[in-house]
């Protein structure tokens, strides 16, 4: 069997635009010490690959990559698991071709 | 607060969003189109297929400047197990047409040129700027906006709601529930660039024509979804969507998935040696009829994705949007006109016009279709696609089996894997959701 390299998402988003609003993350994780199973779906499904666990096995979010789908905030915020906004006008990502 | 009172306020400069905005604005009302991204478009996603019936009845002379690709003469469709793909292709010079039916676009170009239309006419386009929330007075009547500017505060006396899929504004004021799991699909997509001769000579076009795949089967990997692939002048458009509860089972991640298709050995040859330039998620509606939202109240319609009109099946969405932008512009208009105010019970024109068009007449067709789709994903993706691709090798390999035998293996195969009850219950569910 032939093993493959895993995707890296960061080199598909290196080739996107983004005007990332330092310091205004549009996307918050709510404090947890248990990840929900709607939180441990993001570490998925989440196309920017955003949400990583860290050392203590929570879930935390760096949108910087974010390409503004909502699929996170379709899963996981109707049980408050993450606040989701859009980016401030202007800032995110910046399609060349959508 | 901006002292300055408009007639509308639309939300978004996608297809919906232009097409209100222009009609009103063309109609002399005094239009506040908003739009979050740097400039019209670079918020916006789609495969894309533009529809020529929906733009002329806004812009009938479009062809004449719009950045267009290619016009569409042949549309496949695949069916596709790990090594394989039956294909039902349809092409005809036919449309090769003085006024062609279908172009695949840009969205990010096209978006752009569709907003100098509506600026032309007339509306006032404020980009880089988020809508915050709803205004509404003491009656509960939505009469403005709050936007991310300082003091950006805005009144109207309709707001036009075109703020694409995730439809934020409209949940965060109670007007309709967000999207479920269930009723929305994740679309990766990647734009690969090639040189123009290339596309040409793989896809077997001539000057503009262009090409449209579009795939399923073991590519989703059980899940509802498909691929697709759109060949524009010197770019290939390639994606994948499953529904987002799909994915959420299964623990698949969307851009193995692309990978995995871009790698099938029916697709890999037609991209090789592309420069990829960009990489796009976005959500598509795919609850169909059974998900559209309450699309008019007190001071305020929706539009578009943001009011999940979208047909899932002929994988139509920028017509309804923008269809339905424009009728609502048309019936704001109407209301407007006859001075009478901007109440639910007047704006409910809007649906009355909407329902009268194809756009929710289509919708009612297939109404049946989405639950079809998600509760069989498993048949519908994987089992079938499986069967028919070895069904077809079955008969054109020649090796000396009688094809008596060859027959029965066939038939076999499709009795083990679904069962003669499973077999006439699929076709017989699938006829009565198709009617």
């Amino acid at each position: 069997m032939t093993t493959e390299a895993p995707i890296r998402v960061e080199d598909k988003l290196f080739q996107n635009r983004y005007l990332v609003d330092v310091g205004n993350a549009h996307i918050k994780v709510k404090p947890h010490t248990k990840p929900s199973p709607a939180l441990l779906a993001l570490l998925k499904v989440c196309p920017a690959h955003c949400y990583e666990l860290n050392s203590n096995g929570q879930v935390e979010v760096t949108p910087d990559g974010c390409v503004e789908c909502g699929t996170c905030r379709v899963i996981a915020e109707g049980n408050g698991d993450i606040e989701w906004n859009y980016p401030r006008g202007g800032y995110g990502v910046l399609f060349k071709f959508g | 607060m901006i002292e300055e009172r408009f007639d509308a306020i639309v939300v978004g400069a996608g297809m919906a969003g232009n097409a209100a905005a222009l009609t009103m604005a063309k109609r002399g009302m005094k239009v506040l189109q908003i739009e979050r991204g740097e400039y019209p478009g670079s918020k916006n996603v789609q495969g894309a297929i533009l529809y020529a019936d929906m733009l002329e009845k806004l812009i009938p002379n479009f062809r004449e400047d719009a950045p267009l690709e290619r016009h569409l003469v042949e549309q496949r469709f695949w069916m596709m197990d790990e090594r394989s793909h039956t294909g039902l292709h349809y092409r005809s010079d036919d449309f090769n047409e003085e006024k062609p039916n279908r172009y695949t676009i840009i969205r990010a170009q096209f978006d752009k040129w569709f907003s100098s239309q509506v600026q032309e006419a007339g509306a006032i386009v404020l980009c880089e700027t988020t809508v915050k929330e709803l205004v509404k007075d003491a009656y509960g009547k939505v009469i403005g906006v709050i936007t991310d500017r300082e003091g950006g505060e805005v009144h109207a006396d309709v707001v036009v709601l075109a703020e694409g899929v995730n439809g934020l504004l409209g949940t965060k004021a109670d007007l309709r529930e967000r999207p479920s799991p269930d009723n929305v699909a994740l679309a990766v997509k990647e734009m690969h660039f090639l040189p123009r001769e290339t596309i040409e000579a793989r896809f077997n076009l001539k000057g503009d024509e262009g090409v449209v795949i579009e795939a399923a089967g073991t590519i989703s990997r059980g899940m509802t979804g498909m691929g697709f692939l759109y060949a524009n002048k010197e770019s290939v458009s390639i994606g994948i969507g499953c529904l987002v509860a799909d994915f959420q089972k299964t623990g698949e991640t969307p851009y193995d998935l692309l990978d995995r298709f871009k790698k099938h050995p029916s697709i890999a040859p037609l991209i090789e040696g592309s420069e990829v330039k960009e990489y796009a998620g976005h959500l598509i509606p795919e609850g169909g009829y059974k998900a559209i939202p309450q699309l008019f109240g007190d001071g305020w319609v929706v539009v578009g994705d943001a009011a999940q009109l979208n047909n899932a099946l002929h994988r139509e969405g920028s017509n309804l949007a923008m269809t339905s932008g424009r009728i609502a512009g048309e019936a704001i208009f109407q209301v407007k006109s006859r001075k009478d105010p901007m109440t639910k019970d007047n704006l409910a024109l809007y649906k009355k016009m909407l329902d009268d068009s194809f756009v929710i007449k289509d919708l009612k067709k297939y109404k049946d279709m989405p639950d079809l789709m998600h509760i069989q994903s498993q048949n519908f993706f994987l089992t079938y696609p499986q069967l028919i691709n070895k069904a077809l090798q079955n008969f054109v390999r020649v090796d000396g089996t009688p094809k008596v035998e060859k027959e029965k293996v066939t038939i076999k195969s499709f009795v083990s894997a679904r069962s003669w009850g499973g077999l006439f219950g699929d076709a017989f569910r699938f006829a009565r959701a198709w009617r």
